[in-house]
């Protein structure tokens, strides 16, 4: 393998390339379902409309309760007015759908038209009586997961500054608490309230999927820690309480935007950990919010271990193996980090948007990461240039590429192993549990290509062919 | 603004971009933000591509916005060209940078003092065309381009071939079987006698282009893709077209009796009637299916057919005038070839409608009941909903629109996979007695299926219970029929005997 002379710290470069990721709005294909009262509006072209519609795969049939708002000429002309356009569009979505909160996700032509939406929403908040959420996740700014980003930042400012005195009352609200005391009588939820530690409140941010909200708010019970409510929650109404003071942890690396609202405009006190992907990051995140409480964490390295121990029949598939991200959803150093635990080598880390300081503790346990491993530690590409990664991959030739859908097919073609990073943005993977999803998923191109060996169908293009 | 769920038709630069990369050796760049790149993603994802997309983006973020473009679209036209060396590079904004007003004129102008390739701007307004008419143009513009640079280089091809030749105009990447029906449209061309000059945008090289003028005829077999390629070859070169789409028995004859006329008044001699004879009594099984008993539990069913111009008046005469299939009403969402499309489906359907509206569709089937859907993807799920099967005759493209085997709609293969699809479409014949005689299979607790409002008539138990005693596939029928009933006579609780007089009042 030609990995270039073991470099002694991170490498960080930045291409600024011609390179391909998902539009930010697509975060609008899973936070609708996990914000189960809300409405999503995306305000912008024909072009946005099919991309949700057909490149995302998610088929609008059911009318679901996100829409577009399709500009037209009179929209980029200024021959319309706004404000009467999206309250006449606000209004239908009212009347039909009810939701809780429409957000108003603005695109790159809402920028460029400069759409003043944040001024707007105020005005016909009060008008409809239905709370308007402005987020701007566009492509002029960013890629593909910071969609979520720009939404919870937006929703940040909307969560209640006091928490409502009453005990009661807030056990009544806090619908996970609800969820875990579920068919207990209240003696006992009382009483296990005791099994808490006595700490600052604790607010988690990042969009997951029900079960694994549940799943990491049990594994912070175990260590005595409380989760006092997650951004977002199930419900807009039931978004979680934030005063001064707070402690926020993020499950996602790709929510610097919310993690500084939550600290500059919510006085929020953000941990910063690695994020909760595989075993090793989930033990240092647990970990990293324990020493933050002066919590000393139990029985951490016992879950640990075991939890390796169940990945052994996936990790010996993938020990000593090359992997390439050419960098899509931002989740490319967490995965690496994990992967490199795993005994992989990874050879370039591509991400579309790498915020050094949000990132500070995962980028500290990647470069840790890779000195126990004994690994050599990779380039992070910022911004790549497509082109130029398909010649580093020719030329290293990675076991596995992590890759956009566009050049999946094309590279397997090639006889390069790929799987989509867009998998892993849609898959359960965070905590100790779901840490065998990931690798389900790493390995399955390994072994259907290790069904496939004994037939010589490596490369299916003709040479001429290749790029 | 407008509301939209759903959209028919794709925006125009995916119609731009379908056509610059049919073609071999053709790059695009995209002037574009983030996100808007998506086509490589359905080229790769949803026809399988084996090759990567041939369509670079050059990013438009924060800096381009507030700075203009600069240098940055050019270096990346003659940074392709001097990596990939296409002999054409199309350049096209999308939606949304169009609006940006930059002259990317001035920047094809200046890339292409440097590039060896040839450069273009797609000339399309973004805001006005959808993907088709934006197709339609490019293609157009593309061989308005190479048959202008012939004339001026003097190596135009005007001299007709000795033996009849034709060019196939419209197939291309990302459109629906037409790898398929390219195969079969070359294949009827070869028991025709004639020889193919060029297939364009699909596989072609531009420097084809050129001797298009040779062929005798064009055959444009879309609606879709090609008219205005066709109507510039004639005002050009008097070339005659052929724009019969050869879809079913009957058409198929018709087409191929045009294209007879037409070599015979170049001079052939042909006389294809034997070969419209061979094919459509013993060759193809589809006039046999139409005669067979099978096809006889068909007669007067309901049918509804929705799709793109071409299709979904193909289907519409099929199932009309082969099948013998009552169409309730035919309809497109090409707005602009409405005029076309009642022309052609007059006489075929009781009714036409108009228009991209999903929603509207989508009630308009519900009302309707027929016994089967002909429909897009989207109509795939209305039916699904409302238990009624489906058969996909047209875009929007799906995954499942590049099927493996070989699914061609056009030619005589065609009319066999054609009755297929609308066979098994509709409830097999046997099953659909076996059902009547036995009273159903479908014991499970009944569904509300309408597609707009909930209904707000209670049903008492009794009522409930013989309402789930009715066959699943006419249930839907039967619960709106009778609550339709007691609507127009003011009862709110629907009893057995409510039931049983609407039973007698409706036939239901």
């Amino acid at each position: 393998m030609t990995v270039a002379a073991e470099p002694q710290a991170l490498n960080f470069e930045c291409e600024t390339g011609n390179y391909h990721t998902f539009c930010p709005i697509s975060c609008v294909a899973w936070l609708y379902q996990k914000i189960e009262d809300s409405f999503f509006l995306v305000i912008g072209t024909k072009t946005c409309g099919y991309f949700l519609q057909n490149a995302m795969g998610v088929m609008i049939f059911a009318e679901p309760r996100y829409a577009m708002a399709e500009l037209e000429e009179g929209d980029i002309s200024a021959q319309l007015n706004d404000y009467e356009e999206l309250r006449r569009l606000c209004e239908q979505i009212k009347k039909d759908r009810n939701p809780s909160v429409i957000v108003w996700i603005g695109t790159c032509t809402t920028e460029i038209i400069k759409m003043d939406l944040e001024g707007l929403a105020p005005r016909l908040e009060a008008e409809l009586g239905i709370p308007i959420v402005t987020a701007r996740a566009n492509g002029l700014d960013y890629a593909f997961t910071q969609g979520e980003d720009t939404v919870l930042a937006a929703m940040a400012a909307r969560c209640p500054e006091k928490a409502p005195v009453a005990q009661e009352e807030k056990d009544e609200r806090n619908a996970i608490s609800k969820l875990m005391n579920f068919g207990r009588k209240k003696e006992d939820v009382k009483a296990s309230d005791s099994e808490y530690k006595d700490h600052p409140p604790l607010v988690l941010f990042g969009s997951l999927p029900d079960p694994v909200v549940t799943n990491l708010t049990l594994e912070l019970k175990k260590q005595g820690i409380k989760v006092d409510g997650w951004l977002p929650a199930k419900r807009f109404t039931e978004l979680p309480v934030l005063e001064e003071g707070y402690y926020v942890a993020g499950v996602n690396p790709f929510l610097s935007r919310t993690a500084t609202t939550l600290m500059r405009r919510r006085k929020c006190k953000l941990i910063g950990a690695p994020f909760p992907i595989g075993p090793d990051g989930t033990r240092a995140w647990i970990e990293k919010i324990c020493s933050v409480f002066n919590i000393e964490p139990q029985g951490l390295d016992e879950r640990e271990a075991q939890i390796w121990e169940g990945l052994e029949e996936y990790v010996k598939l993938i020990r000593g193996k090359s992997v390439f991200f050419m960098g899509d959803n931002l989740l490319e150093v967490s995965m690496a980090r994990f992967l490199i635990r795993c005994g992989m080598t990874v050879q370039e880390i591509g991400i579309p948007y790498m915020d050094k300081r949000y990132q500070a503790a995962e980028l500290a346990l990647l470069e840790k990461t890779c000195r126990e491993m004994n690994s050599p530690l990779p380039t992070i590409m910022e911004k790549p240039d497509n082109y130029n990664q398909l010649q580093r991959i020719y030329e290293l030739k990675p076991d596995l590429v992590i890759t956009g859908m566009a050049h999946a097919n094309p590279l397997e073609a090639r006889g390069i192993t790929t799987k989509w990073s867009v998998e892993f943005t849609f898959a359960q993977m965070h905590g100790f549990t779901n840490s065998r999803d990931i690798l389900e998923l790493v390995t399955r191109p390994l072994r259907r290509n290790d069904n496939l060996k004994d037939l010589g169908w490596e490369k299916l293009v003709r040479d001429e062919a290749i790029v | 603004m407008k509301l939209a769920y759903w959209m028919y038709a794709a925006p125009a630069h995916i119609g731009t971009l379908r056509v610059a990369t049919s073609f071999k050796n053709v790059h695009a760049i995209m002037h574009a933000p983030l996100g808007d790149d998506y086509f490589n993603v359905m080229r790769s994802m949803l026809s399988r591509e084996r090759d990567f997309t041939p369509v670079t983006t050059s990013v438009v973020d924060r800096h381009v916005l507030s700075r203009g473009s600069q240098e940055k679209v050019v270096d990346n036209i003659t940074r392709k060209d001097a990596e990939e060396h296409p002999d054409l590079i199309v350049l096209t904004p999308t939606c949304t940078s169009s609006i940006l007003q930059e002259d990317l004129a001035n920047f094809v102008q200046r890339a292409s003092l440097e590039a060896k390739a040839d450069v273009l701007l797609a000339d399309v307004n973004h805001y006005r065309f959808n993907e088709m008419q934006a197709a339609d143009r490019t293609l157009q513009q593309i061989v308005q381009f190479y048959i202008e640079k012939a004339r001026k280089k003097g190596n135009l091809v005007t001299e007709k071939t000795a033996k009849p030749s034709v060019n196939i105009i419209g197939i291309s990447t990302l459109a629906f079987h037409n790898n398929h029906d390219c195969t079969e449209l070359k294949k009827l061309m070869g028991d025709l006698g004639i020889t193919i000059n060029a297939i364009i945008p699909e596989g072609a090289n531009v420097d084809e282009l050129r001797s298009l003028p040779q062929a005798w005829f064009n055959l444009a077999p879309y609606r879709e893709l090609g008219p205005m390629t066709t109507d510039y070859l004639a005002a050009e070169f008097g070339m005659p077209c052929v724009d019969i789409t050869p879809m079913g028995v009957v058409e198929t004859a018709r087409c191929i009796r045009k294209i007879q006329t037409i070599l015979n008044a170049g001079g052939a001699d042909v006389n294809y009637e034997d070969f419209i004879n061979e094919q459509t009594i013993h060759v193809s099984q589809a006039a046999w299916f139409s005669r067979s008993i099978d096809c006889q539990n068909l007669t007067g069913k309901k049918a509804v057919v929705y799709g793109d111009a071409t299709h979904a008046a193909a289907i519409t005469k099929i199932l009309s005038r082969e099948m013998g299939i009552h169409v309730v009403w035919a309809g497109t969402f090409c707005k602009p070839d409405e005029e076309w499309f009642r022309k052609e489906v007059e006489g075929y359907c009781d009714e036409v409608i108009i228009s991209d509206d999903h929603g509207l569709i989508g009630d308009r089937i519900a009302s309707s009941e027929p016994s089967a859907i002909f429909g897009t993807q989207m109509e795939r799920h209305v039916g699904k909903r409302l238990n009624i099967p489906t058969g996909v005759i047209s875009a929007p493209i799906h995954v499942q629109n590049f099927p493996i085997g070989y699914k061609p709609f056009l030619g005589y293969e065609g009319t066999n996979q054609v009755v297929d699809l609308i066979y098994n479409s509709f409830t097999l014949g046997m099953e659909d007695h076996l059902l009547e005689i036995f009273g159903g299979h479908d014991t499970k607790e009944v569904i509300t299926k309408g597609i707009s409002a909930d209904s707000d008539l209670g049903w008492n138990k009794e009522a409930q219970a013989e309402l789930n005693k009715v066959p699943g596939f006419v249930r839907g029928k039967v619960k709106r029929n009778t609550e339709k009933f007691a609507r127009d006579r003011g009862q709110n609780v629907i009893t057995l005997e409510v039931m049983y007089a609407a039973k007698e009042a409706v036939g239901a």
